[in-house]
This record gives structure tokens, sequence and C-alpha cells, in this order.
């Protein structure tokens, strides 16, 4: 059983802040097909084509019979813990000051052998399943977990490092005034969140849903108007170095193409709260969350950005829309590559359409704000990086898994 | 087909540099010094050696073509055996089917490393594909992590406990104590073994070499040019190299030398009995004890029993790791793989270093090294005679 999570002490203001560290997270090309994986919570290792052995370390040539169609498959995660030690000396500074470090030799059910992470629940001699997950350097690692769940194994401190677990930590929701944002609050609330710091621009202006927000436990409202550079600067200047995670909820959904809408007004308005409110926030929030990486159990974990899955495949009829969307998710990338110094997750959530008026005339299926937000909870005690909600956005990105050009064609009608 | 012996050819002149814990020298400077040692004392010159074998880890971006140059050499046969634990005994038998078949006179087998103050992380964070991802990600802990994992899964199965690897180190430090160069050369006790810190549970200090800078190297030849040069020599009555033996295997137990010690035994037509002192390669304690069991010396998963029942002093009933190994005298990169052979070849020739073992007539030497992934990939042995 691990031993639960001690709700951090309120940190002395004067005390140094420990700066984060990585492990190595350098890779071959072939072996980032496990970093793949592990960004949308899959166990995916390389099976041979032609003669169906399953391979680890990656590899470019099968073992068995030298094919080179060895691509990345899920397959069983199961396996038995035949040895562990625990690692007291080590060469690699980040590692050095988080030692005693457990790692273990998994036999895999499929064949291979892995050198794996342990949790502290996965005993010697027993069975364990494997997961893949992201370590503080962006790149994936294997960790092995008990069979079946235990009691309090999220608070497990290795595990801790390579998930985003909202527990005890503090979070940004940015916008409060929609039905996305009020379920998003709820939801890390009961996700055990020691703070729910909830912005609101013009707080006086009543709207729907106010008075349940104010009631979820935990729950702080904050001035936030993201179109605002100052009142963005202000709130990261007050509470900044007390926020562990940013959710982005800044929305502005309008149907039209490109060519069928007139002017750019309304382009103007969703590039300023979607485009600019995102570069506003990770300009006043990036660099403290890149700071605070390492700073204990609340040490700072993840920005979130909610993306419409449309990024990925232009929908003519919001067509203005996903083109700002998809400006998000290459800022999101961007943004990916500048806070992973501090260990800190940029996740990406694309959803289908959401079950909110802006989206009255879509047909079903839709996404109900309280599925995007539980769903985003769930991503975040997961360790997850790229997460798809709703069965539009699976639909999605299975279809230009396989083919784009179709998908766009499809988009059309 | 019948193997071939190595008649004719002869190894000699055993050249150590002396250890040191850091250099600001590089890895040419060490290598250079052995190979000065040993036109030095064979009373060669440059031109000469026909042959050359080195093998380093840390004299990248070089390989031994640029050495040539570095060194004035002009050789005919050129070989670079980076093979770590097992690059001595790789050396030893392609240089002596060079020099049977007539393609070199004189072979230098060179090995050495430097140790920078921070070469050791470098070394360890780019040792192979596999490492980088898919060991070093995990704690970072180095070969010490990958052994300690070995070495549990072994007491585990054959019911080893940490005092029967303590013998085995114990006795290698009293057998260092009469070595100038050693990096350990106080006593060590049982009591300070299992009382030293926890490295990698359950490997602690004293189951760890000290990394460090140093070079070792021989020459291979044939036995009338060693006669001529006026040079001790020793026999090799055979030898046997493996790679990647047992990839089924799901944890290291056994290495590559159970494939192949039939052939080791029969072709030196000798017994383990017949060995008068053993070499093994002795990163960890754990892999000599293999070792004992994998080239004969006892049944599969008897080491520990072997252990108990021996003394392996150089005075003992089975003198082993005679200078005291690398686990006292330190290990220098790929000199590590030459310790033994080196000391070997002074015993069998009455030039010891530190204690001679009496009447050291033949014996086995054993190599074992790379660990790419989750095991010791390399395993070789020779067995050496004292010349006629």
């Amino acid at each position: 059983m691990t031993e639960p999570l001690v709700r951090p002490r309120r940190k002395n203001p004067l005390k140094r802040t420990r700066l984060p560290l990585r492990p190595q997270g350098v890779r071959s090309r072939t072996a980032h097909g496990l970093t793949a994986a592990a960004a949308e919570g899959r166990f995916a290792l390389q099976i041979c084509l032609d003669c169906d052995t399953v391979i680890y370390p990656p590899r470019d040539a099968c073992p068995s019979c030298l094919s080179a169609r060895i691509p990345f498959r899920e397959v069983a995660r199961g396996g038995t813990l035949i040895a562990e030690t625990a690692v007291r000396t080590t060469t690699d500074p980040y590692f050095r000051e988080r030692t005693p470090w457990r790692v273990g030799t998994v036999k895999l059910d499929v064949g291979p052998v892995v050198v794996a992470h342990l949790h502290g629940d996965a005993v010697e001699g027993g069975r364990v399943r494997l997961e893949l997950k992201l370590d503080k350097s962006g790149s994936a690692v294997a960790i092995a977990l008990p069979e079946k769940d235990t009691e309090n194994m999220a608070d497990d401190p290795h595990l801790r490092e390579m998930t985003c677990d909202p527990k005890f930590r503090r979070v940004l929701i940015t916008d409060g005034r929609t039905g996305v944002g009020q379920a998003m609050a709820k939801a890390f609330s009961d996700a055990g969140a020691a703070i729910v710091f909830v912005g609101l621009a013009d707080p006086w202006k009543p709207f729907a849903g106010m008075a349940g927000l104010r009631k979820i436990e935990r729950v702080e409202i904050v001035p936030l108007d993201v179109t605002d550079t100052e009142s963005v600067t202000e709130l990261a200047e007050q509470n900044g170095a007390r926020i562990d995670i940013v959710v982005n909820t800044a929305e502005h959904i309008r149907a039209g193409g490109v060519v069928d809408r007139h002017g750019l007004t309304i382009a103007r308005e969703e590039i300023d709260v979607r485009y600019l409110g995102l570069l506003r926030l990770a300009q006043a929030f990036g660099p403290i969350l890149r700071f605070r990486g390492a700073d204990g159990v609340n040490s700072a974990a993840a920005f979130v950005n909610l993306l419409s899955v449309h990024a990925l495949m232009n929908w003519p009829a919001y067509g203005g829309y996903c083109a700002t969307e998809a400006a998000c998710l290459s800022a999101a990338q961007c943004m990916r590559a500048e806070l992973r110094p501090g260990g800190v997750k940029v996740v990406t959530v694309f959803f289908g359409p959401l079950d909110i008026d802006w989206f009255q005339t879509v047909p079903p299926p839709k996404v109900t704000p309280a599925a995007l937000a539980d769903a985003v909870v769930r991503a975040l005690q997961r360790g997850l990086e790229d997460v798809f909600v709703g069965d539009v956005a699976e639909d999605i990105r299975q279809r230009l898994a396989v083919n784009p050009k179709a998908l766009e064609r499809e988009m059309a009608n | 087909m019948q193997r071939k012996s190595y008649e004719g050819a002869v190894a000699c002149l055993p050249v150590t540099i002396p250890y040191r814990r850091y250099s600001t020298n590089s890895a040419q400077w060490w290598l250079g010094r052995a190979l000065h040692e040993l036109i030095k004392r064979a009373g060669l010159r440059l031109k000469d050696i026909d042959g050359f074998a080195v093998s380093s880890f840390t004299v990248g971006p070089d390989t031994a073509v640029g050495l040539t140059q570095h060194f004035g050499l002009s050789p005919r046969w050129l070989d670079h055996i980076p093979f770590g634990g097992a690059s001595g005994i790789v050396a030893l038998r392609r240089a002596a089917r060079a020099v049977q078949a007539g393609d070199a006179d004189i072979v230098a087998c060179v090995a050495g490393d430097t140790n920078h103050v921070d070469s050791f992380r470098k070394t360890l964070s780019t040792f192979s594909r596999f490492a980088q991802d898919a060991v070093y990600p995990y704690g970072s802990g180095g070969a010490n992590a990958s052994f300690a994992l070995i070495t549990k899964h072994y007491m585990n199965s054959y019911g080893a406990k940490r005092e029967d690897f303590a013998k085995i180190c114990i006795a290698q430090r009293d057998n260092a104590m009469s070595i100038p160069h050693a990096m350990m050369k106080k006593k060590l006790t049982l009591d300070e073994y299992m009382s030293a810190r926890p490295i990698a549970d359950p490997i602690h200090l004293f189951d760890c070499v000290m990394p460090c800078a140093g070079a070792e190297a021989f020459l291979v030849c044939r036995e009338d040019v060693a006669k001529s040069l006026n040079l001790p020599s020793i026999r090799i009555l055979s030898t046997i190299e493996r790679h990647n033996a047992f990839p089924n295997d799901p944890m290291q137990i056994r290495g590559g030398w159970e494939l192949d010690i039939g052939e080791l035994w029969s072709m030196a037509a000798l017994t383990p009995k017949d060995v008068d002192f053993v070499q093994t390669y002795d990163d960890y304690p754990v892999i000599s004890m293999m070792q004992f069991e994998d080239l004969g010396f006892c049944a599969k998963g008897a080491g520990p029993d072997f252990v108990r029942s021996h003394t392996l002093t150089n005075d003992g009933t089975f003198p082993h790791n005679t200078s005291g190994g690398q686990l006292s005298v330190g290990q220098a990169g790929a000199a590590g793989g030459f310790l033994g052979l080196v000391e070997a070849m002074r015993q069998l020739t009455s030039q010891p270093l530190g204690s001679q073992v009496p009447n050291a007539n033949a014996c086995l030497v054993s190599g074992f090294g790379m660990i790419n992934y989750d095991r010791g990939l390399s395993s070789c042995a020779a067995v050496l005679a004292r010349a006629a």
C-alpha cells in the first residue's frame, strides 16, 4: 500500500526553490515510437509482422527474422517482476536527488524483458502491469505497476514524477463563465486540488451557473480577462507562484467559413480570445511554471490546452474558428519545447463538438462539459500529453491517421 | 572441423602503466606510454611492430587507424577491439592467428583508458543505443544497477549470500596487498564489506570496481622471435569467444562460456583440475562466481558452495585473481579486459608484481563484457601454460 501524500504546508517564501532537473531524454528515432504511445496512454511495443515476435528495446530489424516490418502495436502489458534493485548512487543529477530509486526487470508475458521503473507496490516475484509514461524529460519510460490497483497508488513518488495529478495542486481555470469552465472547476475540486482559481472577466456581470460555481469547494474567484494583457500579468504576479496547473477554458466559437464570412471582426475576436489569449497566458505563467517544475509535492505540473479536434483538420462549417484552433495547436507545440526544461507538460485535449449553445445546430454525438472536464482530470492523473475526447474526436483521429486527404474531402460534406 | 592449435605463437612482455584514480591525460597518452614501455623493454624499434591491436573506450574520435599516425606505426596488421572485458583474450587469439599465418611478426596488444572527472558519466549515458534508449533513463545507475539485478536474481536462484561474495572480494584484496599501483590497498574485513555503503541493492561499495586511468599491454609473436629477444613467453593452449549467447534467458544466469566450455578444455587437453590459478573477469563478484560454474570448476548453481569450500588467495586451494583483480587494482576502462591476462603472463613467467602462486604452470583466464542492455554480451576464455 502506498503511503498517502500529506498536504504540503505553506511554503516559506524565503526558502530556495529547488530547480528542475530532467533525466536523460535522448532517444533513438525508433525509440520515440514509445513516446508516441506514452503521450496517448497506450502500451505499444514493436511487433514483427513476419514472425510475430514482440521486440524490446526498440530495434530497426527483428532479432528473430531480420524483418524491417516492425511497427509499434498495442500489446498485453502483463508480466512478472523477476528482480529489483534500488539505485542509491547515480551519476545523474536528477536521480541523485531522488534516490533510492527502484528499478526492476520485468519479463512480459508477450516475450521481451523490460528494465522498468517500479511503483512502490510492485513486488519482486509478483505480477505487474507495465505502462508507458512520459518522464520529466518528455521521453517515454516504462513503469511497472502492481497488477491490481492499490490504495493511494497515484501518490507513489516515482509515479507522481510522471503524472500531473491535481491532488494537492493549485489549478487556474482561466474562464469560469462558460459551462466548460464551471465543469472543470467542479472536476478539479473533486480530484483533490488544493485551490481552484477560477478566472472571471467583469465578475460583477451575472451569468448562468454563477451561484453553483461559488459553491464548489476550494474555488477562489480571481479577476482575469485573457484579452487584456494587464489583467493576465497582474494575476500572474499575484498568484503565479501558487498555480501549478493552468487550464485554458477561454472559448470563442462562431460558425462560418473563411470565404463566406463577411469582414474580419469575428476573426479578430476569436484570435484575440483564443490565440492571443493563449500567448498572454503563456508569457505570463510559462516562466513561473517552468521555474517551479520540481517545487515539491505541489510542483508546477501542466498547462492544458482545450482544442477543437478540428484544429487537426478544418471543418468548413466552422472554418474560421478551426483556423484559430490550428494556430493554438501550433503554439502549444512550441510551448512544449519551451516548458520541457521545467518538466512541465503541455497537454492538448482534442474535443469533438460540445453539448453547448454554440454548437446548437450540430447533431450528436456531442461532448458534455462534464465529460470534457473528467477527461482533462484523468489525462493529468495519467500523465498524458495528447487526449481525444468524444466519439467525433476519436473518429477524426483515426481517419486522419489513415488518409488525411479523404478526411479533408469528408469534412466539406 | 578440428580447430588448429596456437602452436608457434606465444605471448610475452606483460606491461602495466601504473593506474591513477583520475588523469588529465588523454587515452592516447596512456596507450602511448604502454606502447613505449613495450618497445623499450623488448629492445625493439617502432618499425619492428608490424601488428597493432588496441582497445579503449575513451580514445574517440580516434580509431586504431588514427593511432598509427599518432604513434608513428606502420603496421601491416591492425585491429580495433573495444570489447571491454573481453578485449584482452580477443586481442590475444586474433593476434596469435595473425602471427601463425605470417600476416604479422610482432603484434603489440594495447589497452588503456583515461579517467577524467566526468568521463565515467559520459561513458555510461552513451555506452550503447540500448543503454541510451532503455537503461540509462531508469535511475542512471550504470553497470551497478544492471549487475544489481543480475546479482539479486542469482542470489534468489542459487542461494548465494553476501558473505559468499565477500569471500571473493576479501581474498582478492589480500592478493592485492603487494601490488604497488592497486587503487585499494587497505585490508578488507568481512565487517567492512558487509557494512559498506549500499550502491544498488544488493550491490555495496566493495562489490564495485573503482574507475581509474591506466594501461596494459603485451606482445604476441612467434616463439623463436620471443627467444631471440630474450623474452620469457607463455603458450596458448586454447581459447574461446562468444557473443550474445542465450538471448532467451530472461535474466543473465550464465555466460556464453557454457556453450564453448567443452571445446576449451578438450583443445587444451587439460581439465579444470589441472590449472594452478584462475583469473576471472571480476567487474562484480557475482560474475566471478558464474565463471566458476560456467568454466567447469563446479556445477551450475554450486558457485556459492564452491566459494565456501575453497581459499581463494594466492597461497590457497584455488588461487583466484592473483593481483587483486579489478575489484582491488581498479578498472582502467578497457584495460580491465587485459588485467587478468597480463597478470597471468607474469605468474607463468615467474615475474609477478606481487606474490607468486606456487608451481604456476597452467592457468585459465576469462573475459566478460559489454552490458549493451540488460546483460553482458561477450564472453571469452583462454587456457595458458608456461613455455616448455
